[in-house]
C-alpha cells in the first residue's frame, strides 16, 4: 500500500524560545518537518534535543516558559501559529491527539478509563456517550487488551502499565484523529511489555491510516515504527531519510556516533581461583508486610568481578540490594562479606562493614542533597570513615574528582542542580568511592541517561574497576548493558532466582523459558525486527500474555510430572 | 470652582492623554475611570471628598516611592546572590520590609528616640498635642509618642522571642518526628494534638492565671500554644525530605541523626519554615496583643500597644484617634509582614514563569 498522500503537516523554519535567567533564548533553530497523510515519522535525539517541544508545536503548543518565536505550522491548510486559542483547542483531541510517555500520571487515578476515553468524542458532539463507549470496546479490541468489554470500567490502578499505555492509545484514538503524537511511549516500560504496546501502536496506526509522529531515545524502537527518521541535536536537524537507508547508511558523524553506542565491550573475566567469594547471598528471603518479595535467593560476587543482576520491574532486584545493604534486613537466610556474616540492619553494622558497600543510585537528582556543595558530598565519606581533614581533605576530594574525569577547581563549590544528568551520575560515583569501598551497588545507574552519556559512565565504572579492583552488582533491565560490562548474569522473576551463571553461557542458548522471553524481548536494529517476532510467537503471544502462558507451562509441568511420573 | 479645583481635573485629564499616548492600558483606564469618578464625588461632596482622594494618592504614591527606593537600595548593599533574589520581589514586600526596619529602629533606639520616659507624667490627662507631644498625653498625663516606641520595644520584642521559642520546640520536635518515627513520632503529634484542641486564647487565659502574669510565663505559654502548627508543617516538610536517595545514603554510611537533621534535612526545609515564622510571628503578635488588652499580658506601667489601646479607649467615643494609634501600629505591622511572608511563600512555592 503506497501510504505517501497529500501532507497533513508543514512545519517551516520553526523557532521556539524558553525563558530562563530573565531572558528568552532559542532551544530550536528552524527545522523543517513534512509529514504526509498516514506516514509515521521517528524523532530521536537525546535530551535537550528539543524532541518533545517539537512534538507539541506541531500541536500550535508550546510548554510553559516557552514560546514559538518564528517560522510555520500548517496543519491540513490551516496555519497554527496564527490561529486563535479556541481554534486550536478545538483541533486538539479531535485531530490531532498526544500520547505522552507516563500513561500512570497521565490517566485521572480517581475516574474509571471508558469516561477519561468517551470525554473528547462526547465533548465535540461526535458520539452519544454509548456510542462512544461501544467505539471504545471496538478499539480495545483492536488494541488486544485483555477483556475488552469489561476493562475500561477498571480505574487506571487496576490494570498494568503496559496496557494502560494502550488505553491510553486507544483514547487517542477515540475521535480517530488525523495525526497522534507519541512522545516516548514505551520508554517507562519494561522490554517485555514494550513489545505489545509496539505491536499496537503499530497496527491500529495502520489500520486507520493515521499519521503519527514517534518521539524516542531508543534507536531500535523508532527503527520499527516509523517510515522515515528524523535526527535532531540541541534544537537542530541533523539528518533525515528513510528508515532503512538512515540505519544502513547515516551521512553525518554524529548520527553515526548515536549508531554506535552499543558498541562497547570489554573482555569478560572468570571467577579468580582461591574461590572465596567477596559477597555470599544465602537463601535470602524478605517480605514487605505480609507481601513476599524475595524467596530463597542465592548467589555469590567474586572480587573484581561485575554481577549483572536483571529482570522486569517488580522482581526484586532492588530488594536483593536493600537486603545486602541492611536498609531491608532479610526475614530468613544470610549475607557473608569475605565469609562472615553481616549484621542483617545497617544499624547494627560497624563503620568498618558500612564502608565496605557503597551504592549508585538511578536518579541522581534525588541521590544528592541539592543544598549541599559537591566538594562536601564527596569529601563526607572520606572525612566521616578515614578522617580526613582540612588540605588532606582537599586534595582527597580533588583526587576523585580527577578519577571521575571532572576539572576539580571548577567543579569543588557548585551545587548539583547547576550539572548535568552524566556529572551528577559521576559525582555519585565518586561519593561512593570515597568511601574507598571493595563492592559498589550500581542501581539501573545509566538507565535515566542519554545513551552517549550512559556509555560514557559505563567506560568509567570498567575504568574504576580496574584500578581498584571493584565489585560490581549491577542491576539493569536493559540487556544492552548488560551484553557490554557483566562478567556473570543473574536472572530474577517475581522474587525468585531462575538462572544464573557466566555471560558468555547465558547468552547462548538454550535458556530458561524466562530468559528467553527477556533476550528475545530487547529491540534490535533490524527495520523487520518486531514483525518477524511477531510471526514467530504469535500476535497474542507477547507481553503480559507471554508472562502468563510462562507461568500456565511451568505450573502445568509442576503438576505433569507426578501424573507421569 | 477654586484653583484646587482646576488643577485636579487639569492633572488627572493630562495623565489619562498622557497614558493613552503612550498605550499604557491598564494605567489609562485606571485614571480615566478615577477622573470619571471625580466628577460624580465632585458634584455630590464638593471640593472636600476631591482634597481626600488627592491626599490618599498621595500618601499611596509616597509609599509606592519609598518602597522602590529601599528595593532599590537594598539591591546596591547586598551582595550579588541576595541582590538576583531581591530583583524579583514586588513593591509589597519592600514596604513591608521598609516598615519592619523602621519597628526595628524604633524598638532598638527606643531610649534615644523617645523624648520621655515610659512612664514618665509630664503633662495633664488627656492633653492634646502641641510642640513637646507630638500625639498627645494618654490617661495618666504620658506622652503617647513616647509610649508608642517603647511599645515597639517591648511587644514586638516580646512575640520574636515568644515566637523563636516556639519555632524552636516545634522545629526540633518536627524533624525528630520525620527521622525518628515510631513511637517518638506518635508520642509527639498527639501531644501536639492534645494542645490544638484547646482553643488558644481560653488555654492561654488559664494558664497565665494560674502561674501569673510574669514576663517568663508569657513567653512560655505563648510558645507552647503554637509549637503544634510549627511541629506539624516541620514534619511535613521533611517526611517529605527524608525519603530522598541522600538520606538513604547518609544513612547506610552510618551518620547519626544529628547530621542527618542539621546536613541533609534541614538545608531542604528552610523555605517554608521561614515563611511558617513570618505567619506565626503576626499570630503571636496578636495574641499577646489581645492578652495585654483583657489585662493578662504585660502589667504597667511598661508601654505595650495593647493595653494603650485599652487604657485610652473611653476616648474613642469622644471622636478622638488616639486609641486607635497603637492599634494601626500593630495593623501596618502585621500587614507589613504578611507582604513579605507572601513574597517568600511564592519563593519557596517554586511557582516562578
Amino acid at each position: 500500500m503506497d501510504k505517501r498522500k497529500d501532507v497533513l503537516l508543514e512545519i517551516k523554519d520553526l523557532r521556539i524560545e524558553a525563558y530562563s535567567e530573565e531572558q528568552w533564548f532559542e532551544i530550536v533553530h528552524g527545522v523543517n518537518l513534512t509529514l504526509h497523510r498516514g506516514e509515521v515519522l521517528g524523532l530521536i535525539g537525546e535530551s535537550g534535543a528539543g524532541k518533545s517541544t517539537i512534538g507539541l508545536a506541531a500541536m500550535g503548543f508550546a510548554r510553559d516558559g516557552c514560546r514559538i518565536s518564528g517560522g510555520s505550522i500548517e496543519f491540513d491548510g490551516m496555519e497554527l501559529t496564527t490561529t486563535s486559542q479556541a481554534d486550536r483547542r478545538a483541533l486538539r483531541g479531535s485531530r490531532i491527539a498526544y500520547v505522552a510517555q507516563s500513561a500512570a500520571a497521565s490517566f485521572n487515578p480517581s475516574h474509571r478509563i471508558i469516561d477519561q476515553h468517551t470525554e473528547a468524542p462526547v465533548h465535540y458532539r461526535m458520539k452519544k456517550r454509548l456510542e462512544a463507549q461501544e467505539d471504545a470496546m471496538e478499539l480495545y479490541e483492536r488494541l488486544r487488551l485483555p477483556n475488552p468489554t469489561e476493562i475500561g470500567f477498571r480505574y487506571p490502578h487496576q490494570v498494568s502499565g503496559g496496557q494502560l499505555q494502550r488505553a491510553m492509545t486507544a483514547m487517542a484514538m477515540a475521535c480517530r484523529p488525523d495525526l497522534i503524537i507519541f512522545d516516548e511511549p514505551t520508554t517507562a516500560l519494561d522490554v517485555t511489555t514494550q513489545i505489545e504496546v509496539l505491536a499496537a501502536i503499530r497496527d491500529i496506526v495502520d489500520q486507520f491510516n493515521t499519521a503519527a509522529i514517534y518521539i524516542t531515545h531508543d534507536l531500535a524502537v523508532v527503527a520499527q515504527m516509523a517510515d522515515r527518521i528524523k535526527v535532531l541535536l540541541k534544537g537542530d536537524e541533523v539528518e533525515e531519510a528513510e528508515t532503512d537507508k538512515m540505519l544502513e547508511d547515516p551521512q553525518e558523524d554524529y548520527t553515526k556516533s548515536l549508531w554506535a553506542v552499543r558498541s562497547f565491550r570489554r573482555d569478560q573475566k572468570s571467577r579468580p581461583g582461591d574461590n572465596k567469594p567477596l559477597i555470599s547471598v544465602q537463601n535470602v528471603e524478605a517480605s514487605y508486610g505480609p507481601v513476599k518479595v524475595l524467596e530463597d535467593v542465592s548467589f555469590d560476587i567474586y572480587p573484581g568481578m561485575t554481577v549483572a543482576v536483571v529482570g522486569e520491574s517488580g522482581s526484586g532486584k532492588s530488594t536483593a540490594a536493600r537486603c545486602i545493604t541492611g536498609l531491608l534486613p532479610p526475614t530468613k537466610g544470610q549475607i557473608l562479606f569475605e565469609g562472615e556474616a553481616l549484621p542483617p540492619s545497617y544499624k547494627s553494622r560497624s563503620k568498618e562493614q558500612l564502608r565496605q558497600i557503597q551504592m549508585i543510585y538511578q536518579m541522581a537528582d534525588t541521590a544528592l542533597n541539592p543544598k549541599v556543595q559537591i566538594g562536601e558530598i564527596i569529601g563526607r565519606p572520606a572525612k566521616f570513615y578515614s578522617g580526613l581533614s582540612g588540605s588532606a581533605l582537599k586534595s582527597r576530594v580533588d583526587e576523585l574528582l580527577d578519577l571521575i574525569e571532572l576539572e576539580p577547581s571548577q567543579y569543588y563549590n557548585r551545587y548539583p542542580p547547576e550539572l548535568s544528568g552524566g556529572q551528577k551520575q559521576r559525582i555519585g560515583i565518586a561519593r561512593a568511592l570515597s568511601a574507598d569501598p571493595k563492592f559498589i551497588i550500581c542501581d539501573e545507574v545509566t538507565s535515566a541517561l542519554d545513551q552517549l552519556v550512559a556509555e560514557g559512565i559505563l567506560r568509567l565504572l570498567d575504568r574504576l574497576q580496574k584500578e581498584f579492583n571493584l565489585a560490581y552488582m549491577f542491576i539493569t533491565h536493559d540487556l544492552a548493558t548488560v551484553r557490554s560490562i557483566a562478567d556473570e548474569v543473574v536472572v530474577m522473576q517475581r522474587g525468585r532466582v531462575v538462572e544464573q551463571g557466566p555471560k558468555d553461557e547465558m547468552f547462548k542458548p538454550p535458556h530458561h523459558a524466562y530468559t528467553d522471553l527477556l533476550l528475545s524481548s530487547v529491540p534490535e536494529m533490524d527495520p523487520n525486527w518486531l514483525t518477524t517476532l511477531l510471526e514467530e510467537r504469535g500476535v497474542d503471544n507477547v507481553g503480559d500474555a507471554a508472562s502468563l502462558s510462562l507461568d500456565k507451562a511451568a505450573e502445568q509441568s509442576k503438576e505433569g510430572k507426578p501424573a507421569s511420573g | 470652582m477654586s484653583q484646587f479645583v482646576v488643577g485636579y481635573y487639569a492633572l488627572l485629564i493630562g495623565a489619562s492623554c498622557v497614558a493613552a499616548y503612550y498605550h499604557k492600558r491598564q494605567a489609562f483606564l485606571l485614571i480615566f475611570s478615577l477622573t470619571l469618578i471625580s466628577f460624580i464625588v465632585g458634584i455630590v461632596g464638593g471640593v472636600a471628598p476631591l482634597r481626600f482622594i488627592t491626599t490618599a494618592a498621595g500618601a499611596l504614591a509616597l509609599a509606592a516611592g519609598t518602597s522602590y527606593a529601599f528595593r532599590e537600595f537594598l539591591i546596591i548593599i547586598s551582595p550579588p546572590n541576595i541582590a538576583r533574589e531581591l530583583r524579583t520581589a514586588p513593591l509589597t514586600a519592600s514596604f513591608g520590609m521598609f516598615v519592619i526596619l523602621t519597628y526595628a529602629i524604633a524598638g532598638i533606639f527606643a531610649p534615644i528616640m523617645a523624648p520621655h520616659g515610659e512612664a514618665e507624667v509630664i503633662a495633664s490627662a488627656f492633653a492634646p498635642a502641641d510642640a513637646n507631644m507630638l500625639l498627645g498625653a494618654d490617661q495618666l498625663g504620658r506622652d503617647v509618642f513616647s509610649r508608642l516606641v517603647y511599645g515597639a520595644r517591648n511587644t514586638v520584642g516580646l512575640a520574636l522571642t515568644a515566637t523563636l521559642l516556639a519555632f524552636l520546640m516545634g522545629a526540633i520536635g518536627g524533624l525528630l518526628a520525620a527521622t525518628k518515627g515510631g513511637f517518638l513520632d506518635q508520642l509527639l503529634g498527639r501531644t501536639a494534638d492534645v494542645i490544638m484542641s484547646v482553643p488558644s486564647l481560653i488555654f492561654a487565659l488559664l494558664m497565665l492565671s494560674i502561674f501569673g502574669t510574669e514576663l517568663w510565663v508569657i513567653v512560655i505559654v505563648v510558645a507552647v500554644i503554637y509549637a503544634p502548627r510549627v511541629f506539624r508543617l516541620t514534619r511535613a516538610v521533611a517526611g517529605n525530605v527524608v525519603v530522598m536517595d541522600y538520606i538513604e545514603a547518609a544513612k547506610l554510611r552510618g551518620e547519626g541523626t544529628g547530621y542527618l537533621i542539621r546536613k541533609e534535612i534541614l538545608p531542604n526545609s528552610t523555605a517554608p519554615l521561614i515563611a511558617e515564622f513570618g505567619l506565626e510571628f503576626c499570630f503571636v503578635f496578636l495574641l499577646i496583643a489581645g492578652l495585654s488588652f483583657l489585662g493578662l499580658g504585660i502589667q504597667p506601667p511598661t508601654a505595650d500597644w495593647g493595653s494603650m489601646v485599652r487604657e485610652n479607649a473611653t476616648l474613642i467615643s469622644f471622636g478622638d484617634i488616639t486609641p486607635l494609634i497603637p492599634a494601626a501600629a500593630i495593623a501596618l505591622l502585621t500587614v507589613a509582614v504578611n507582604f513579605v511572608v507572601d513574597w517568600m511563600l511564592y519563593r519557596s512555592s517554586g511557582l516562578k514563569d
